[in-house]
Formats: C-alpha cells, sequence, structure tokens
C-alpha cells in the first residue's frame, strides 16, 4: 500500500505521547487502596548455612504484617524456581539443577539471596524491621573463580564439582582432522566479561488477591507475562493457571533480565493472599545489581586452523560458562544452543567442535542478556578471525571474504546444527567499506601518529539466530516451553482494529510496528489500528519478547491473523456485492469486482460482519475476528558488518571510539526509524562490555561494582553518532520476510570494537573492558 | 512531621509530612504525580530530573523539606499530548525514546540545558550536559538529535 | 532513610546552637553526598539542620585580590564565576548538571571526600577557610580521608581563593562515578608554585617534588620522567596506585602545557 504509514515507513510512535508527558503506566507508577510494601532480606554472605532465622523482633514492630521465611513459603507448597531448559550433558546424563527456593531455606549462595521477607504498612517501616530480623549464619568458604569452579569445594549437595552439565557439540573426530592438516592455528584466551543488565526501570511487583473469586493478579516488570503466570502456576504452585492473572504494563527496558522468573514476585504474590492485602515491591538499584540476573561471564580456549592460503579448516572451542549460584529461568541455553550453533559464524568452516562446561559459583544467577550466547560466539569467532589474518598477513577483510559462504550455498548447513536460509554477506561487508572509508584508513593512521595518538580499525562480521523458535527444534533440545507466538486481529463493528499479540514490548515500539503491518495489509488507517500486549486475560497464551523475535514471530502470527481477516471479508464482500469469494479483490482498504464499478470499503464490510443484515448467514458466522498461532519453520538469521575505529591517547590509556558503521541484514524492515533505534542501543551496550562494563566480585564473593559509583554505564559522552545501515535479504520462510534487530548491535559491536583496540595497540589480546589502565599497561608493557 | 508549601506545576499544595520524605516521594506518591521516576540510589541515572526554582534537580536526592516555599516543574506540567512543549515534540519526532522510562528525566535535564547556554550548543557539549541521565536503550545519538532540533526551535522562539 | 528530625534554621548561631543541643545532628547543605548516604542508611542523625535558609552563606564576591565564595554557593555558580578560570572550570567539572545546581563549595569540603575536586582547587590556591568561629588556611584544613579541621558543630561560612597569575586543573574521572581517579590542580601564585592533587591518595595533598620542578622550569617537560611516591595511593577496579602514580605527573604535565 502506498501510505507513508505502512510497511517501510519511518512513522512515529504511538507510545510515545504518554512518555513524553510522563503519564507512562510503569509497574511502580500503579498503587492498589490498602497496599502494603515489602522489603526482602539478602544475605550478606556469599556462602553460608542458615542455622536459624529470628523473626520475632521485626514481626513485634508496629506497622509490621508479616515476616515471612523460606520455610513459610515450602511448608505452604511453593515449589523452587525452575529451569526452564534441559540441557544433557555429553555422556547423555541430564543437567544438574540445584534446588533454588524463592527464599532460602538452608543455605544462602550469593549476596542479595533472599532469607527473609517483611510486610509493612511503609517502606521504611518494612526497612526498620528488616534490620531487626536475626539470622544465625555458619559462613563458609564461597566458591568465586570461575575458571577453577569444578576444583573448588562443592556448593550444592547434588552438584558434584559444581558442574552444571559438560556438552559438545560438532564433529570432534573431524575437527581434529582439520587441526592435523593445519598450516596455521591461531590460538586465543578469552574471557568474556560479566555484565549487569540494568534497565533503567528497577524490577518490580504489585500482588493482589480477591478472596471473593480466589482470583490472584500480579503486575509486574515481565517482557513475558504469560510464561511468568505457566512458571508460577504450573511449577512453583502459587495458584491455578486460571487463578493467576499477569499484567505487564509499562516496561523500562528488559535485554533480558525481565524474562526471568525471580524469587521477588514469586514471594510477593504468594504473600498477598496471606496478609489479605496488595503488596508492593520496587526493587532499589542495589538490589537490580545483587539480584538481576547478570549476562555473558565465559572463559574460553578457541583455536581456528587455516591453510596456508588463509582458508578456515576446523574450529576447536572449549568454554568454561559461569551460570551463578542457581539455574536461572534459561541460563542453561545460554551458553549451549544460542551459542555452540553460532560458531560457523559467517563462514564455511567445515569442521567446528564445542564443548562447553557449565559451572556453579557463589555469585548472581547467570542468564540472557541482550543477545545471550551471539555475542559470545561472535566475540570468539570474529577475534580469531581477525588475528588470524594478522598472523597470516592478510588483510581481514580479505580473509573474511574468502571464507564467507555465498548466496548461491543457501539453504546452507552449517557444522554446528543451523540450517541458515539466506544472506548476502558480501553486500553488507562492501557497503560497510565504503561507508567506513576503509581505504583512506591508513592515511587516517598516519595523521594520527603525527599527533601522538594509537589509531585502530576492526571488523565484526557477525551472524545471529534469531526469531526463537521452532518449537520442535525447541523442544528437542530440551526447551520446556514450544516457542510459537499468538496473535488476535479483533476488526471492531466501525472497522477500527484491534490487535492482541502475546509479545511484549518494553521499548521496541510494537504499538506502532504492528500496528504499521495490519495497517498495511487491511489498508485502513495507522490510527484505527491498536496494539494490546501484556496482560494475559486480553491476549491469548504467548511466549513474550527476546531472542529478537517480536516481529519475526509474533508479527507473523499477526500477518496470518489478519490474512485470515481478509479471507473471511472477502466472503461476506463477496455476498454483499452478488459476487463470488474468487472473483472479489481486494487491495487499499477496497473490495472490488472486475469490470464492475461497484466496490466497498473494509469498514462497510466489518459493519455488515456485526450487523449481518446483508451477510451470508448460512455459511458464515457473524463478526470479523480471527486468531493465529504461528510457528516459525526456522530460525532467522540476521547478519551484517560491524567496522569501529578507534584513537587512544597515550598517555591515559583512554580509547575514543571516533567511528562506527553498522550495515545489517534484517531481511524486510517495517520501520526503518525504530529499526535504526535499536541498532544504536545494541551497539551502546556492546561498546560498554568492550570498554565500560564489568561485574567484579573479589574473593570473598562481595560485588565490588555493586551500584553505579563503580559500574560504569555506557553515557551520552562514551559514545559517538553511529552510520547506520541496511541491506536486505528477505527471510524465506515468515510472511513478513523479517529477521529480527533487537540483539544484533550487541551481537556484533564488541568484537568490532576490541579487534580495533588490539589494531591500534598492536596486541594479540587484551581483556575486556579496555579501560584506561588495561591499555597503559599494553602500551607501556608493564 | 514537617509542613510544606510547595507549588508544582503551577499548583499551590500545602502537606505535612515526614521529616525524611524525598522530594520525589513527595511527587509519587503524594501528588501521584508518577511521570518523575526512580532508577538509582546514588543520584546518577537522571531519572527523576524535575525543575525547583528554574533549576533542574535529582528529585531523589533532595528532602522534600528542601524545597519548601519553592516551585516545582514536573515532566507532566511541560505540555499535553494536543499541546507539547518543543523538548517532548523533538523526542518524539527524533524518535529519541524506546522504553520511555528515563525520557521524562532527559527532557526535563534538556530543557534547562538549553536555556541555560548563551551560545548555542554543539553535539559535543549535548553529550556532555548528559552526564547526569542514563538511558540504556537508544544509544543516546537520537536524544542528541532531538536536543538539537529542539534547540533551533527554542533560540528562535 | 532512617527517621529524623529536619531543622531549617536562617543564621550560623541558630544552627551551631540547635547541633549542640542535639543528640547527633548534622548540618545538610546541598545534601548531594548526604542525602544518598541517609538513603542507603548509611548514617543515622537525629536530626538534620539546612542551613539553606541562611542567607550570607550565598554567592560570589571579589575582594582585594581574591575572591570570596560562600560556603552554600552551588556549583553551578562558581562554574560561571571566570575571575579565576580554573576554579571555574574546575566546578563545571564536579558531578552533572543537576548536581552541580544543588551541590555546594561548603558541603564538598566539609566532607572532604578523597575523590572530590574541590580540596585540589582549595589547596592548589592556597584558599582560606572561613567558618563561624575562624578563619582556616587549606593547607590546614584538609586532615585525613574524610576527616577537616572542622571542630563538631563548626559552620564553613565561605572560601576566600587568591586570585593565582596562571593555574589549571586537569581530572582523569572514574568512568563510572566521574569522581577523580587523580585530579592535579597546578598554579602559580604569589607565593609560588602549588600542585594539590586529588583522587591519588586518601586526601588531597601537594606534591612537593613536582612544584619544586615546576619552580625550576614551568613546562610540561620538567614534569617529563619524574615520579611519585604512590605506596600511600588508593587502589580500586577502576585503578592501580601505580597507573595514579603514573597520572599524577601525566595530569600535571597537561595542565601545565594549558597555562605555560
Amino acid at each position: 500500500m502506498t501510505t507513508n504509514s505502512g510497511i517501510g515507513a519511518s512513522v512515529l510512535r504511538k507510545e510515545d505521547a504518554r512518555f513524553i508527558t510522563g503519564t507512562g503506566g510503569y509497574t511502580d507508577d500503579l498503587s492498589l487502596p490498602g497496599q502494603v510494601y515489602c522489603v526482602f532480606v539478602r544475605s550478606p554472605h556469599a556462602r553460608a548455612i542458615i542455622k536459624s532465622v529470628d523473626t520475632s523482633d521485626a514481626e513485634s514492630s508496629e506497622g509490621v504484617l508479616a515476616v515471612f521465611t523460606g520455610e513459610d513459603l515450602r511448608s505452604d507448597g511453593i515449589g523452587d524456581l525452575p529451569c526452564g531448559w534441559m540441557v544433557k550433558s555429553k555422556d547423555g546424563s541430564d543437567m544438574l539443577a540445584p534446588s533454588h527456593p524463592a527464599i532460602a531455606t538452608t543455605h544462602v549462595n550469593y549476596v542479595g539471596d533472599i532469607y527473609a521477607m517483611v510486610i509493612a504498612d511503609t517502606i521504611e517501616t518494612a526497612k526498620d524491621a528488616a534490620e531487626l530480623v536475626e539470622a544465625d549464619f555458619e559462613i563458609l568458604t564461597p566458591v568465586v573463580d570461575v575458571a577453577s569452579a569444578t576444583t573448588a569445594d562443592q556448593i550444592h549437595e547434588n552438584v558434584p564439582h559444581n558442574q552444571c552439565y559438560d556438552w559438545e557439540l560438532g564433529d570432534s573426530a573431524a575437527t581434529e582432522a582439520a587441526f592435523a592438516n593445519a598450516t596455521h592455528v591461531t590460538s586465543l584466551y578469552i574471557v568474556n566479561n560479566r555484565l549487569i543488565p540494568n534497565a533503567i526501570e528497577p524490577r518490580a511487583a504489585l500482588g493482589n488477591h480477591d478472596p471473593a473469586s480466589g482470583l490472584y493478579t500480579l503486575y509486574t516488570t515481565s517482557q513475558n507475562p504469560h510464561l511468568e503466570r505457566l512458571i508460577l502456576a504450573a511449577f512453583v504452585n502459587v495458584a491455578p493457571e486460571a487463578k493467576l492473572h499477569v499484567i505487564s504494563p509499562d516496561v523500562g527496558g528488559g535485554f533480558g533480565s525481565k524474562i526471568f522468573v525471580y524469587a521477588e514476585e514469586t514471594a510477593v504474590i504468594w504473600a498477598t493472599a496471606k496478609v489479605g492485602r496488595p503488596i508492593k515491591w520496587r526493587a532499589e538499584r542495589i538490589e537490580s545489581f545483587q539480584a538481576d540476573a547478570h549476562g555473558r561471564d565465559h572463559v574460553t580456549h578457541a583455536e581456528l586452523a587455516l591453510s596456508g592460503d588463509g582458508d578456515f579448516l576446523g574450529l576447536r572451542v572449549k568454554t568454561i560458562a559461569n551460570m551463578g549460584a542457581y539455574l536461572s529461568t534459561f541460563a542453561s541455553s545460554v551458553p549451549t544452543y544460542l551459542y555452540g550453533t553460532l560458531l560457523s559464524g559467517q563462514y564455511k568452516t567445515p569442521a567446528i567442535h564445542v564443548e562447553v562446561k557449565s559451572v556453579f559459583t557463589n555469585t548472581v544467577p547467570v542468564d540472557a542478556y541482550r543477545g545471550a550466547g551471539r555475542p559470545e560466539a561472535t566475540y570468539v569467532v570474529e577475534r580469531l578471525v581477525e588475528t588470524a589474518a594478522r598472523e597470516l598477513g592478510v588483510d581481514p577483510v580479505e580473509i573474511r571474504r574468502r571464507n564467507f559462504i555465498q548466496p548461491s550455498d543457501f539453504p546452507y548447513e552449517t557444522p554446528v546444527a543451523l540450517t541458515y536460509d539466506t544472506g548476502d554477506y558480501e553486500a553488507s561487508l562492501a557497503r560497510a567499506l565504503n561507508l567506513a572509508n576503509y581505504s583512506e584508513f591508513a592515511q587516517r593512521r598516519n595523521e594520527s601518529e603525527a599527533n601522538g595518538r594509537k589509531r585502530g580499525i576492526g571488523f565484526s562480521c557477525y551472524i545471529e539466530a534469531c526469531g526463537l523458535a521452532p518449537s520442535q527444534v525447541a523442544l528437542s533440545l530440551g526447551a520446556g516451553v514450544g516457542l510459537f507466538e499468538s496473535a488476535e486481529v479483533r476488526v471492531d463493528v466501525t472497522g477500527s482494529v484491534t490487535v492482541m499479540t502475546g509479545t511484549h514490548s518494553h521499548g521496541q515500539g510494537h504499538e506502532t510496528t504492528f500496528a504499521q503491518v495490519v495497517s498495511d495489509k487491511l489498508g485502513i488507517p495507522f490510527e484505527n489500528v491498536t496494539v494490546v500486549h501484556g496482560d494475559t486475560s486480553k491476549s491469548d497464551y504467548g511466549l513474550g519478547t527476546y531472542g529478537s523475535r517480536s516481529l519475526a514471530v509474533g508479527g507473523s502470527a499477526i500477518a496470518t491473523a489478519t490474512d485470515k481477516v481478509i479471507v473471511k471479508a472477502k466472503k461476506i464482500a463477496a455476498h454483499m456485492l452478488n459476487s463470488t469469494e474468487e472473483r472479489v479483490s481486494f487491495d487499499e482498504g477496497i473490495f472490488k469486482i472486475p469490470d464492475s464499478n461497484e466496490s466497498l470499503s473494509f469498514g462497510e464490510v466489518a459493519f455488515s460482519a456485526y450487523v449481518p443484515g446483508n451477510f451470508p448467514i448460512e455459511e458464515l458466522e457473524p463478526g470479523l475476528s480471527e486468531k493465529a498461532f504461528y510457528d516459525p519453520a526456522n530460525f532467522t538469521y540476521p547478519a551484517g558488518t560491524h567496522i569501529c575505529e578507534v584513537e587512544m591517547d597515550p598517555g591515559t590509556g583512554t580509547t575514543k571510539i571516533v567511528s562506527f558503521v553498522a550495515v545489517d541484514d534484517f531481511g524486510t524492515v517495517i520501520n526503518p526509524m525504530i529499526v535504526e533505534g535499536q541498532v544504536h542501543g545494541g551497539i551502546t551496550q556492546g561498546i560498554g562490555q568492550a570498554l565500560l562494563e564489568h561485574g567484579v566480585y573479589d574473593a570473598d564473593g562481595q560485588l565490588l561494582t555493586g551500584s553505579y559509583m563503580d559500574y560504569t554505564m555506557p553515557r551520552a559522552d562514551d559514545v559517538p553518532d553511529f552510520i547506520v545501515d541496511t541491506t536486505v535479504t528477505p527471510c524465506t520462510h515468515n510472511p513478513l520476510g523479517a529477521k529480527g534487530c533487537g540483539e544484533a548491535g550487541a551481537i556484533g559491536a564488541t568484537a568490532a570494537v576490541m579487534n580495533a583496540i588490539t589494531n591500534a595497540l598492536e596486541v594479540k589480546e587484551l581483556a575486556m573492558p579496555a579501560t584506561a589502565e588495561t591499555v597503559w599497561r599494553a602500551l607501556t608493557g608493564e | 512531621m514537617v509542613d510544606i508549601t510547595i507549588t508544582v506545576n503551577g499548583a499551590s499544595h500545602s502537606l505535612s509530612v515526614p521529616d525524611n520524605t524525598l522530594l520525589s516521594d513527595l511527587l509519587r506518591e503524594n501528588l501521584r504525580l508518577t511521570g518523575t521516576h526512580i532508577g538509582c540510589d546514588t543520584s546518577q541515572c537522571g531519572s527523576c530530573t524535575v525543575e525547583l526554582n528554574g533549576r533542574a534537580v535529582k528529585a531523589c536526592t533532595l528532602l522534600a523539606a528542601q524545597a519548601n516555599n519553592g516551585s516545582v516543574t514536573t515532566i507532566e506540567g511541560l505540555g499535553t499530548p494536543d499541546d507539547l512543549h518543543p523538548m517532548q515534540a523533538a523526542f518524539r519526532d527524533n524518535h529519541a525514546l524506546q522504553c520511555g522510562f528515563c525520557t521524562p528525566g532527559m527532557i526535563m535535564t534538556a530543557i534547562e540545558m538549553i536555556n541555560d547556554a548563551t551560545e548555542p550548543l554543539s553535539a559535543d557539549q549535548i553529550r556532555a550536559g548528559l552526564e547526569g541521565n542514563y538511558c540504556r536503550c537508544t544509544g543516546y545519538q537520537n536524544i542528541v538529535k532531538a536536543v538539537l532540533a529542539a534547540q533551533t526551535q527554542l533560540r528562535s522562539a | 532513610m532512617y527517621s529524623f528530625n529536619y531543622h531549617c534554621v536562617s543564621s550560623t548561631a541558630e544552627a551551631s546552637e540547635l547541633f549542640d543541643s542535639c543528640e547527633s545532628a548534622v548540618y545538610l547543605s546541598g545534601g548531594m553526598t548526604l542525602i544518598p548516604t541517609l538513603k542507603q542508611r548509611l548514617d543515622y542523625p537525629t536530626d538534620v539542620i539546612d542551613l539553606r535558609a541562611i542567607n550570607d552563606l550565598q554567592g560570589i564576591n571579589k575582594e582585594n585580590g581574591s575572591i570570596r565564595v560562600g560556603s552554600r554557593t552551588c556549583h553551578a555558580d562558581v562554574a560561571r564565576h571566570h575571575h579565576i578560570q580554573a576554579l571555574a572550570d574546575l566546578a563545571a567539572g564536579i558531578g552533572d548538571l543537576q548536581v552541580r545546581n544543588c551541590g555546594t563549595i561548603g558541603g564538598s569540603i566539609a566532607n572532604n571526600d578523597p575523590a572530590a575536586d574541590y580540596p585540589a582547587a582549595l589547596l592548589g590556591l592556597g584558599a582560606t577557610v572561613h567558618t563561624n568561629n575562624r578563619d582556616i588556611g587549606a593547607d590546614d584544613f584538609f586532615v585525613d580521608l574524610f576527616e577537616t579541621a572542622l571542630e563538631m558543630g563548626e559552620i564553613v561560612t565561605a572560601v576566600s581563593f587568591p586570585t593565582p597569575r596562571r593555574a589549571a586543573y586537569l581530572k582523569f574521572p572514574n568512568p563510572a562515578s566521574r569522581y577523580a581517579i587523580v585530579g592535579v590542580f597546578v598554579a602559580e601564585t604569589e607565593a609560588g608554585i602549588r600542585v594539590a592533587v586529588t583522587g591519588a591518595g586518601p586526601c588531597v595533598f601537594r606534591a612537593t617534588t613536582i612544584e619544586e620542578a615546576l619552580h625550576r622550569d614551568f613546562r610540561p617537560t620538567a614534569v617529563e620522567g619524574l615520579s611519585v611516591d604512590h605506596s600511600n595511593f588508593n587502589s580500586d577496579i577502576h585503578a592501580s596506585q601505580e597507573f595514579r602514580g603514573h597520572l599524577v605527573t601525566e595530569m600535571t604535565k597537561r595542565a601545565v602545557a594549558e597555562i605555560s
């Protein structure tokens, strides 16, 4: 359709009106009559036995309604927080999952682990009482270092060597053979630094229980309210699914950290019935640091086998991944199926073998953070490729070109279980080289040198698997849930449309993008389409938003449901036009018959559907509302090239990003403005990992970066303007041709930055984040 | 308890609040102006930025009592969807927000930055001026673009 | 925050009298450190005495060869007063825009955070701290980590900064907090060369070996190769003692380059 609001148009966002006027409704903005407040009492120790918890003084404080311990939940039948993905070790055994109670009963296993909750009439009263909860701890030596975790003290009774699983993927023998035939082997030791997600809205929960109906209502900061409901009902036993209503209202960013089902909302919704009052909790930022699942945290030995000409022959990767103290909701899948499967990158590496040991430590649980496994994989591949080029004296661009999967190779089956459907990696690379003015880099480098500065350029040709996920593939790999998405396209009597989606928008702009899709397909004004999400009582079961899946899967469900609406509407139109369905065309919102002047608008047909006077009532049910459950046939494979150029001040070790180019192939783009915004944000998080961000524990398991005083968030003056462009190879297997764009920036950027820095410094390896001191030491050799 | 008289978005309020009440609590809980957000405990994220007596301040780092007899403008006092402040409009027009949580604070800081400047600010100066406001979504590029656009409009007005 | 009694006073006399009568009082100036401290329950005063209504603590005045900055003058106002440009520059780099609108010079120096900027200016310029009881020279004012020469209940009323012949302040900020990892204030004053360093150690200090070198030759090259004893320096995840030591020389060199 040829309007300025359909597919491909940079339409301004519907959701902005409330956000720029301060009228959004985030969880902490909501209040219920009679609500009380909850404070969690958290372990100051990284590892300890709880010998006793005395709540009596706290309970008898004025204004305190209740103090609960883990025993109270356990004796009430509240189950552990489950991990939703079963990963098997290479010997076929199931992963080992420790018990994970919402409130600890026998042991605390990280600083911040909850051992009691206090409910009082004000927050300050609850905090006062929390200080009166007396716990007798027997302090144990914590396990903090990931690399030595398997030989350290055993944390959990049922997990010998602290090892969750020892997983592998790929052909070990073929890979060994490739290395045996190699002319050159490039090897790297890589630490993928722990990151702390830091959505600016802290997590929050507001629970209510209606004794008359038995209905529990939980408002919470969730990326996937239906999944929250399923887990709290089916696994944690808070309430039967039908009696649990989860609403995820406006949510201030997630980046993965709000996928998971956490202790806090579990305890809040359970306790609300116990005290008979609505309960509100909002994390203080210190709690976000101590209790939101962290990201990344891998230690890896990686080797690339090459021929003398620079052909990739084999890739061998051994990773130890930190799970933290317990298994968070999807933790097990991140360093396996979202990591090992991506190690082919954009290349025709014929043999790949990856082994991943996941281990427990006395640290905050680690789970998916923007990109989730794919940034780690990209970092391994792209650091190796760049290093190999340097070692062989080959241009880093040429070595990539030489090994790219070519457009004619699709569908391409990788040695690590994926089948890429489409792509054109050379196209993105060529565009990016052009935008980065690569041919004149040497000149710019000379200018920097003349000014006493070091300059470097780095590349990252990433690929990701998005659009999670084909349900049967996911289920066969251990997922506990299918990963389809639902949609309902409900045409109103007057012809406006309400769209229900099971995905959730917490910054992505679904209210706009999805409305564009529907308005485009139905030929009705964009303003007439309203998107509803985040409420289990409004939309059918859905899986939520993560893994860059919302448009590719959720949008495809919406497109499919919209097509069903059109099919039915054509039947109604045919009746109204005294014709047959086959003869009715539908274009730009108008139903027509060939060689006839008669036509009907979409609104007229909608009206007839609900006021069915002139309506084929014997063949069709009245009404015009259709549902679809879309299960993707494959993952989608966004890919692209990022090029970063840095300049460094040798006197202080300070790194400045002087240029950053990202050319991405996201398939069909619905709203270029929104897509660019997603890329900007992702790149900034990727740069954050490379230069600024690091979750650091000391040997006692105390989080040294536990506030914004020590954890470096990227600020406006830490990043430049990015040059962003797209190329398009439409996804071959979904109705929109869309691939997903939410994570790409974070996946591609980190490797590009570190390749640029190591290029400038002429060093092989450098730890992230590349702080001033790290750079200064590399330069001075100290 | 401490008695406070305060003008918020042009309306005068007299209230009695506990001595340790923060200005942000008074706005959010007592006056139900929830556009002023709380994102951290250490006075860094800037989501709570409001204008107090003509200057941008972090409402989570001031006692309500410190604003006694003062005049506060919050995001709700800037403009309505039909009559937006140029900075609000610029944020929308330049896709300078995603989740929207940091947005009210960003807008309040940006307005003061522009109002304060004797000369037009460069993009770099705007980036530096936003030091006290964190955004995790946008990568800041479109925020800078929006502030530049609003600056042009505000300076010509 | 724990509960406390809030008071707003209109004179320093009233403030100090009240202070003495309270079990454990604190003064509230800008509150940029105090309020976050109270919010995190790291301090629990019975009484908070707000100094904001004391009129004569505000403002900047030129005096004979110096400027007098009222203790409740906020950083933003100091940043706009260009008589001593290095001082204005320093103030313009404290915290962020919102913090500069609230935070005050008196509050900053009374707190004496080892990474605060103002102590470097006071020590570098040889300023005088005026209190409700006496005048204290900057060399005597900053005693140790979070410790000053102020007596219990004593109130900073103003700081007088002699106008230097030339001066510059350069800070290498902590990337997270943006406090100084190392900040160096270099000044050529009537009394000679003064180099004050903040952030590096537990308390602001004068780098005397650097001062001597610059006294002989006020050029960046004079500092080249000079090493400072960093054995007492701070060390954290953002910078080791050694790196801080390097930055002291490097920042000095750059500050000197700005004004030579």
